[in-house]
């Protein structure tokens, strides 16, 4: 029988040309991944990171805010309400008697207490006052030059709007907060740019020279790591004359925690650059004539710029708490120039915390961004070595 | 050994002379100097200026000196214990530190001690459970931690502290005891008010803590050993204290000396909301009325703790590590 069985079967040839090479072919799947550039895999595997996406994209939705601060506020940076000192926060409605109206607010009813002398306000509900979208409001001029008055949305005409309450002089702390917002992003890029920018500087002659240079560096770096951040803060910021306007200060922040913060970043290239100078592709570009400042700008640094944008990213959030910080001290921005940290400053008191709960509100954004700068930064670190 | 010792001690000195030139420049930059702002006060107080008077206070207290002659005569003070002294108090700056100094001490310390008691165990766990929703939590937690603003903190602990243990808001002992000399009366009240700046202090350390705790113990176990000692029968508890855990405490002795410029910046910032009698609010108003001896000695003295922190934290090391005192150098 088996025999049989055996001789029946037919010696089988595939009819298919035959290709040698078919076990080295890739699938097209797997031909896209080995063939796909080194951003793109970054991308890949920062996508899968959906926290840092989510993050991501948050981060960019607050910058982009700051370009249009002017417009998404209801009131302009300025405008006082005496009516309306410390006012709290108005509810925001949408059914008024049982009807749909859109969000609206309730207007104030304030009486004064004659025991404490403190305003109290209750919501006055007899009439729904419809919050107005991309309406005409307060006069602005929009990045400092172009003088307009259109407003995302707005309150009634000669209505209150205080969506999170209102300051000692009766300013809308929500407008506030999105003008901050402005000052208190930016401070953290322009400070990190500084820092990045002398860290790789510093750190690459330190790493690519090594000896003297790599020495005193390395003492440097020690003594600025070793003194505690905020009494070098106060101490720098100290040094800024009272006389200077709001702009010069505001730069002298930015450079003062960039100053401070430079070392960490340096320490990193110098360790990175020590172990790559010694590559042969190094030696090559020495022999050909490559100027130092060549090797390291244009043969080294990029070999590991993605690490360094990415631990760049986890510092920002140092910069703005350290200028959050030095604000509510009174020792870095002031106003008329508004930051979180400048509103925050407001809420020094503890009785302010008791009465005004709604004047720490900006530390919300601050969390937040704080937060999110994390994952962010968490995510660009693991995409920064797609190959890990 | 001792030769690791004496090298390491060796290393502090260009540290700490560096440090001072530092902090000098840092107290020479700002224009004007303290008899100039005093002049000003005076004058617009109303009151005559002595020219005479002026010009002897300046040679008295050596502002017609070269910078670097000051700077000297001023580097060979700290040398000797001498601070210099402060223009405003009228007093040797040893006087106008005296106790505060101790209190930046003793809250250091026990924010570190409160910072080793919370971060190990959550740092463990999140370790052993990793991916679970627990270390989600903590992560989570941590990271608000973190993200918090310390002065912000203070304010709501304050304010909470007070309304609910009625502890007396601000200052770190009961005001009957203000001027009161050193006693147990006296240390019992520091420790009722510690607790709150201490875990005001605490909270962001603890997060990045919990975090590099983690981080080191999982790359410990995901090693071929505890996958051995496992196999072998070796309880869980024990397979994870025995090695993992001695392993990743290397780091976390290397950290103290990290840990100690952020303990004590955050307490400078939170002792001004909270007006301890630390060093931070002297050192903001040394600043700002120009008290450049005050405010010099003051940074001086700080960045001296973290440097010996830093040795002591060194050393430990090396005691603890074989590898480390072999050759001679401190990894961080």
């Amino acid at each position: 029988m088996t025999k049989r069985a055996q001789s029946d079967m037919k010696h089988y040839v595939c009819d298919e040309p035959f290709d040698a090479q078919s076990i080295e072919k890739l699938t097209p799947e797997q031909e896209a991944v080995f063939l796909a550039s080194q951003k793109k895999l970054m991308w890949w595997k920062f996508k899968r990171h959906k926290l840092a996406v989510i993050c991501g994209a948050f981060l960019a939705l607050m910058y982009l805010t700051t370009i249009f601060s002017e417009i998404l506020a209801p009131y302009a940076l300025e405008t006082r309400n005496s009516k309306y000192i410390y006012a709290p926060p108005q509810a925001l409605h949408l059914f008024h008697n049982g009807e749909f109206v859109g969000p609206f607010v309730y207007d104030y009813k304030s009486e004064l207490d004659l025991n404490t002398l403190k305003r109290i306000y209750k919501p006055n509900t007899d009439k729904a006052l419809k919050i107005r979208f991309f309406c005409r409001g307060d006069n602005y001029e929009f990045w400092g030059f172009i003088k307009s008055d259109f407003h995302l949305f707005c309150p009634q005409k000669k209505k209150p709007l205080f969506l999170l309450g209102a300051d000692r002089l009766g300013r809308d702390v929500l407008s506030r907060m999105f003008y901050g917002a402005r000052i208190s992003l930016t401070i953290g890029l322009i400070g990190i740019s500084i820092s990045f920018t002398l860290g790789i500087i510093i750190g690459g002659l330190a790493g690519y020279y090594g000896g003297w240079i790599d020495l005193v560096v390395q003492r440097i770096i020690e003594v600025i790591q070793s003194l505690p951040t905020i009494p070098l803060w106060l101490a720098l910021a100290s040094i800024m004359p009272v006389t200077w306007s709001p702009i010069l200060v505001y730069f002298g922040i930015t450079i003062i925690l960039g100053l401070i913060d430079w070392t960490g970043l340096a320490r990193a290239v110098r360790s990175k650059l020590l172990a790559l100078r010694e590559e042969d592709y190094v030696l090559a570009a020495r022999l050909m004539g490559a100027s130092p400042g060549r090797i390291i700008g244009l043969h080294l640094v990029p070999g590991f710029m993605s690490h360094l944008i990415a631990s760049a990213t986890i510092t920002i959030p140092t910069m703005i708490l350290g200028e959050t910080a030095l604000s509510f001290l009174g020792l870095g921005l002031r106003p008329p120039i508004v930051s979180w940290g400048v509103l925050l400053n407001e809420a020094q008191n503890i009785n302010v915390v008791a009465l005004y709960p709604w004047l720490i509100l900006p530390v919300v954004p601050v969390i937040l961004v704080i937060l999110a700068f994390n994952f962010f930064g968490d995510g660009l670190r693991d995409a920064a070595d797609p190959y890990g | 050994m001792l030769s690791y010792l004496i090298k390491r001690a060796f290393y502090m000195v260009p540290t700490l002379v560096l440090t001072s030139i530092l902090v000098f420049i840092l107290i020479e930059l700002p224009p004007g100097d303290y008899l100039e702002s005093y002049v000003a006060e005076l004058l617009s107080a109303g009151e005559t200026v002595d020219p005479k008077e002026i010009i002897y206070l300046r040679e008295e207290y050596g502002f017609d000196l070269p910078v670097w002659e000051r700077y000297f005569k001023w580097a060979s003070g700290l040398l000797v214990g001498d601070f210099g002294y402060s223009f405003e108090y009228q007093l040797p700056v040893n006087d106008v530190i005296g106790d505060r100094l101790l209190f930046t001490i003793i809250v250091t310390f026990f924010t570190i001690i409160f910072t080793w008691i919370i971060a190990f165990p959550i740092g463990i766990y999140s370790a052993t459970h990793q991916y679970s929703w627990g270390d989600y939590g903590l992560t989570f937690f941590g990271l608000l931690g973190l993200a918090t603003p310390n002065f912000l903190l203070a304010l709501i602990m304050m304010y909470l502290a007070n309304r609910w243990f009625g502890t007396s808001i601000g200052g770190l002992v009961d005001p009957e005891f203000v001027d009161q000399p050193f006693g147990w009366a006296k240390f019992v009240s520091v420790l009722e008010h510690l607790w709150i700046p201490v875990i005001v202090i605490g909270t962001s350390g603890t997060a990045a803590m919990v975090r590099r705790v983690r981080a080191n113990l999982l790359d410990e176990l995901r090693k071929p050993y505890v996958t051995t000692a496992r196999a072998k029968g070796v309880p869980e508890f024990r397979g994870l204290m025995k090695y993992p855990f001695r392993m990743s405490l290397n780091f976390f002795i290397a950290d103290i000396g990290g840990m100690l410029p952020q303990i004590i910046s955050g307490a400078e910032i939170v002792a001004i909301v909270m007006s301890l009698e630390t060093t931070g609010p002297l050192l903001i108003q040394a600043l700002q009325s120009q008290d450049m001896y005050l405010a010099g000695s003051f940074l001086m003295m700080l960045s001296f703790l973290t440097v010996i922190g830093v040795l002591i934290s060194d050393i430990a090391l090396a005691i603890l590590d074989p590898r480390i005192r072999l050759q001679g150098g401190v990894s961080r």
